[in-house]
């Protein structure tokens, strides 16, 4: 069973009719005690970094989310969601993230290497890159996800990147660390790859 | 690489899509889902739905339509027309729409761009604009009520300040151009593209895949949107996309 946490940030509808077309069971809270049920989590979200964070904190969801994963449990987050798995972002003054992935959020800056300005939002179709095997990847080939966000991930830990996209910078856009994984593109808004993504960590999760 | 994205643009009257008659393939060229799948299939990037309908009736309507295509759809889409209050936006944006378009109403109220980019974030508003040259101004002036009003707006400072405001995206129209299928009018949307922080979609004077690559070279545009010529079949998604990687244009 997933569980979809809602906490008043979410794409929740594009989220939940994908799992419902690949015929998952799934459910939607915002109840740790209700969650705690799941055997992997979905985070979606979207907006600003420091809202999501206190509306988790607020609902205890930030304890929650860390101890379903030092059990062992699957925790997939998407977009801003997978930007709260980091430490800590720069979105509106610092605030502090899930600290499950070791990294933080910097803005795209706008202006590349040799002063031409490039827009933001990253916001589009771009190519993923492979960079390391991942159940998540599985039978699957390098295709474009679509993205829209501000923010990106940095870090440091290079094997954490299992694909990224080629902006100005190189944007980590899918992360993994043991049984976290994050996508900061749209897999429910990514046509058949997208589908195949969320198929695959369904799999994962299925199998545990 | 961002790609440069294909929008097809689909005109919703009362729930139902007009002007998609040539598709003799559907069951029902007038089912916007049935659409919408058809042109997800052909590689579109992304889906405009535009609300045509003069009743509050096909409003409602609309919001229905957007929960069955959210429902079966698996690439973005925006939905405009008739969007004149933040109750609206949150109606549209919760049936599973990805982007509110708005127009008249954010020139009318320019602090609605703000309340929807507040609450949704700015990659939930495009800001459309609709510009026809204006001698006397020495620029392009913005129009709305579907073009018949004239306002006191140039399109650069407007899109300048629709973008302060919190407008994710501009979606740019050339009352010029549109119909005439001549090529996108590509003076204005290099302008308006060099002058925003944001992503521009071009927009009215498709009739050909060259006039596409135009619009990404020459006018810089980041999409461009058509209707007709897909609903006609003069030319398709896929013919738009081949032609535009011959060319070396990044194209999903």
């Amino acid at each position: 069973m997933i569980g979809i946490v809602d906490y008043g940030m979410g794409n929740l509808f594009s989220v939940s009719k994908a799992l419902e077309r690949l015929d998952v069971e799934f459910f939607i809270s915002d109840d740790p005690a209700e969650l705690e049920k799941a055997e992997g989590i979905i985070l979606p979200g979207v907006g600003s970094f420091r809202d999501a964070m206190i509306l988790l904190e607020r609902k205890e969801l930030d304890v929650f989310l860390k101890k379903h994963v030092a059990n062992g449990r699957y925790l997939l987050g998407i977009c801003l969601g997978m930007q709260l798995l980091f430490e800590e972002s720069e979105e509106n003054g610092p605030a502090k993230g899930l600290s499950l992935i070791p990294g933080r959020v910097a803005r795209f800056s706008g202006i590349d290497s040799k002063n031409n300005s490039y827009k933001v939002p990253h916001m589009g179709w771009n190519k993923l890159t492979f960079n390391h095997s991942s159940p998540l990847l599985k039978g699957l080939e390098e295709d474009y996800v679509y993205f829209v966000h501000s923010y990106f991930a940095v870090t440091n830990e290079t094997e954490v990147v299992t694909a990224s996209a080629k902006y100005d910078v190189d944007v980590p856009a899918i992360v993994t660390k043991e049984n976290v994984f994050g996508m900061q593109f749209h897999p429910e808004k990514s046509s058949a790859i997208g589908m195949s993504l969320l198929k695959n960590y369904l799999s994962l999760v299925k199998g545990r | 690489m961002l790609t440069k994205r294909i929008i097809p643009c689909l005109d919703v009257k009362e729930g139902r899509v007009v002007k998609g008659v040539q598709f003799v393939s559907l069951r029902d060229a007038g089912d916007p889902v049935e659409l919408a799948a058809f042109y997800d299939k052909e590689g579109a990037d992304e889906l405009v739905f535009l609300d045509i309908s003069a009743s509050h009736e096909g409003r409602e309507t609309m919001v229905d339509v957007v929960k069955a295509v959210a429902g079966s759809l698996a690439i973005p889409f925006t939905v405009g027309g008739g969007i004149n209050s933040l109750e609206d936006m949150k109606q549209i944006l919760r049936a599973g729409a990805d982007k509110v378009s708005l127009n008249t109403s954010a020139v009318l109220r320019p602090e609605l761009i703000t309340e929807g980019a507040d609450y949704f974030g700015s990659q939930c508003i495009v800001v459309a604009v609709d510009a026809r040259w204006d001698e006397s101004l020495g620029s392009w002036r913005v129009y709305t009520h579907g073009g018949r009003r004239a306002t006191d707006w140039d399109v650069i400072a407007w899109v300048k300040e629709a973008v302060n405001r919190g407008a994710g995206e501009i979606l740019l129209t050339s009352m010029d151009n549109d119909g005439e299928k001549q090529g996108f009018n590509l003076a204005l949307t290099k302008a308006v593209s060099e002058s925003v922080s944001v992503p521009v979609i071009a927009s009215g004077g498709a009739g050909s895949a060259a006039h596409f690559e135009e619009a990404f070279t020459t006018g810089k545009a980041d999409a461009a949107l058509a209707a007709s010529i897909f609903h006609y079949k003069e030319t398709s998604v896929k013919e738009v996309k081949s032609f535009l990687k011959q060319k070396g244009v990044v194209v999903r």
